[in-house]
């Protein structure tokens, strides 16, 4: 899930990978956040094969138009680029991204490239098999221009509510917070999460 | 060249409370919310329809799941819990209503699919929620249940605390009502409110204008 607070984003992103059938965990400690230039994050979800693989073709094209155009590429370049791969092919594949990042134009910025390949931008988004528990959680507490601690505050929470309820979601969390001077990587472990009355 | 007179689809299709309900104790009572939409595949076939059941004067159950299968076990509980009081000469008790509820959910499980929750107060426990999903019988200090049940998970765990009064009770309903009926297809319309404790029964409907909104609203 990412947040778009007032100068900076924070994405965060839980690393449980698991086969839907039968049930088991394959990895506990993927990294599902992958950075695809400098100043900017993409999140996977869906099938992480596809999602690779995406990514992989996208990080090239990325850094070629980078290139091209002379500077670091808008955010809204990258997903775009990952908007068209999944367009066009989307009746092979089955992955989805949250692209969240800082350009000089724009600021920072927080887009959706969804299943079928659609992109829009928000301010705040969630993503992935645990984010159907979050809906709720993240329309009645997001606010807009938070500070970056706030932020980190709120997408830890989150994330732990999802990896309670989601039993595929889980192990260790995974936070960027991105901002016009670098990205920092904040790595929560499970046991440090925060709990919630029921735990 | 074929005419075809099949009619619109939603008269073939099954009629179903999508729903988002909940039900919540708190020291002295309960309070129990609904949404109000019953779809029939696309269409909503009634946007106004009241969930919360009663099925004794002061013990409630939430309806979700198919409409009829829900309507049709309220309403033999109903008869059973009137039956039940005569013979013990007293008012039931929740857990009594919640143990019915649970013999036929159970019983008929692989024919039905409702979901209730049973909420009420009696004058040995107080006020009490019990779940009856799929035929299990559980006491709870609170209960979600129906499709926007799902997108709320997350914000009742972290919203709810233990010793919550009946005010903060009833908002916490209505926020989470609220809540769900955005982000779920199958809830919607307006919100409707029973609280029972041991002065009696109050409900109250929040219209859709009066329901709390959020950021993105």
């Amino acid at each position: 899930m990412e947040k778009h607070c007032t100068d900076s984003r924070v994405k965060g992103v839980s690393t449980g990978v698991s086969k839907p059938a039968p049930e088991y965990v394959s990895s506990k400690t993927i990294n599902k956040v992958i950075q695809v230039h400098d100043r900017i994050f993409c999140c996977m979800a869906g099938s992480l094969a596809d999602a690779q693989a995406v990514i992989k073709s996208a990080k090239f094209h990325l850094s070629f138009h980078s290139v091209q155009m002379e500077s670091p590429p808008q955010v809204i370049a990258a997903a775009s680029v990952l908007k068209d791969l999944c367009y066009k092919n989307k009746d092979e594949l089955q992955a989805g991204f949250l692209t969240a990042g800082w350009d000089k134009k724009n600021g920072p910025q927080v887009y959706v490239v969804s299943l079928g390949g659609m992109l829009i931008s928000q301010q705040v988004t969630i993503g992935g098999s645990g984010s159907t528990y979050i809906y709720g959680y993240v329309d009645a507490k997001y606010k807009p221009n938070m500070t970056k601690e706030e932020c980190l505050q709120f997408a830890t929470n989150a994330l732990a509510l999802a990896m309670g309820r989601d039993n595929v979601s889980g192990g260790v969390a995974h936070l960027v917070v991105i901002t016009e001077k670098g990205v920092e990587h904040v790595v929560v472990p499970g046991d440090k999460l925060p709990k919630f009355h029921d735990e | 060249i074929m005419f075809e007179e099949t009619g619109p689809e939603w008269l073939s299709e099954e009629v179903k409370t999508g729903t988002t309900i909940i039900a919540i104790e708190y020291d002295g009572g309960v309070v129990l919310g609904s949404d109000s939409r019953v779809s029939a595949g696309d269409s909503v076939v009634n946007r106004v329809m009241n969930k919360l059941s009663p099925l004794h004067d002061k013990i409630y159950c939430a309806l979700s799941g198919s409409a009829a299968d829900a309507q049709t076990i309220a309403e033999i509980v109903n008869y059973q819990l009137d039956v039940h009081s005569i013979e013990i000469g007293e008012d039931p008790q929740v857990r009594s209503a919640a143990t019915l509820v649970k013999n036929i959910s159970y019983k008929y499980k692989e024919e039905l699919s409702a979901h209730l929750i049973v909420a009420g107060w009696d004058r040995r426990d107080g006020g009490q929620v019990f779940a009856t999903l799929k035929g299990l019988l559980t006491r709870q200090p609170f209960a979600v249940g129906g499709s926007g049940s799902s997108y709320v998970y997350g914000f009742v765990d972290a919203e709810y605390r233990r010793g919550m009064n009946k005010q903060e009770c009833q908002q916490f309903v209505v926020n989470t009502l609220s809540l769900a009926m955005n982000r779920d297809g199958s809830s919607g319309g307006v919100a409707y409110i029973v609280t029972i404790d041991k002065h009696g029964t109050e409900e109250k409907v929040v219209l859709g204008n009066q329901l709390p909104t959020f950021f993105d609203q």
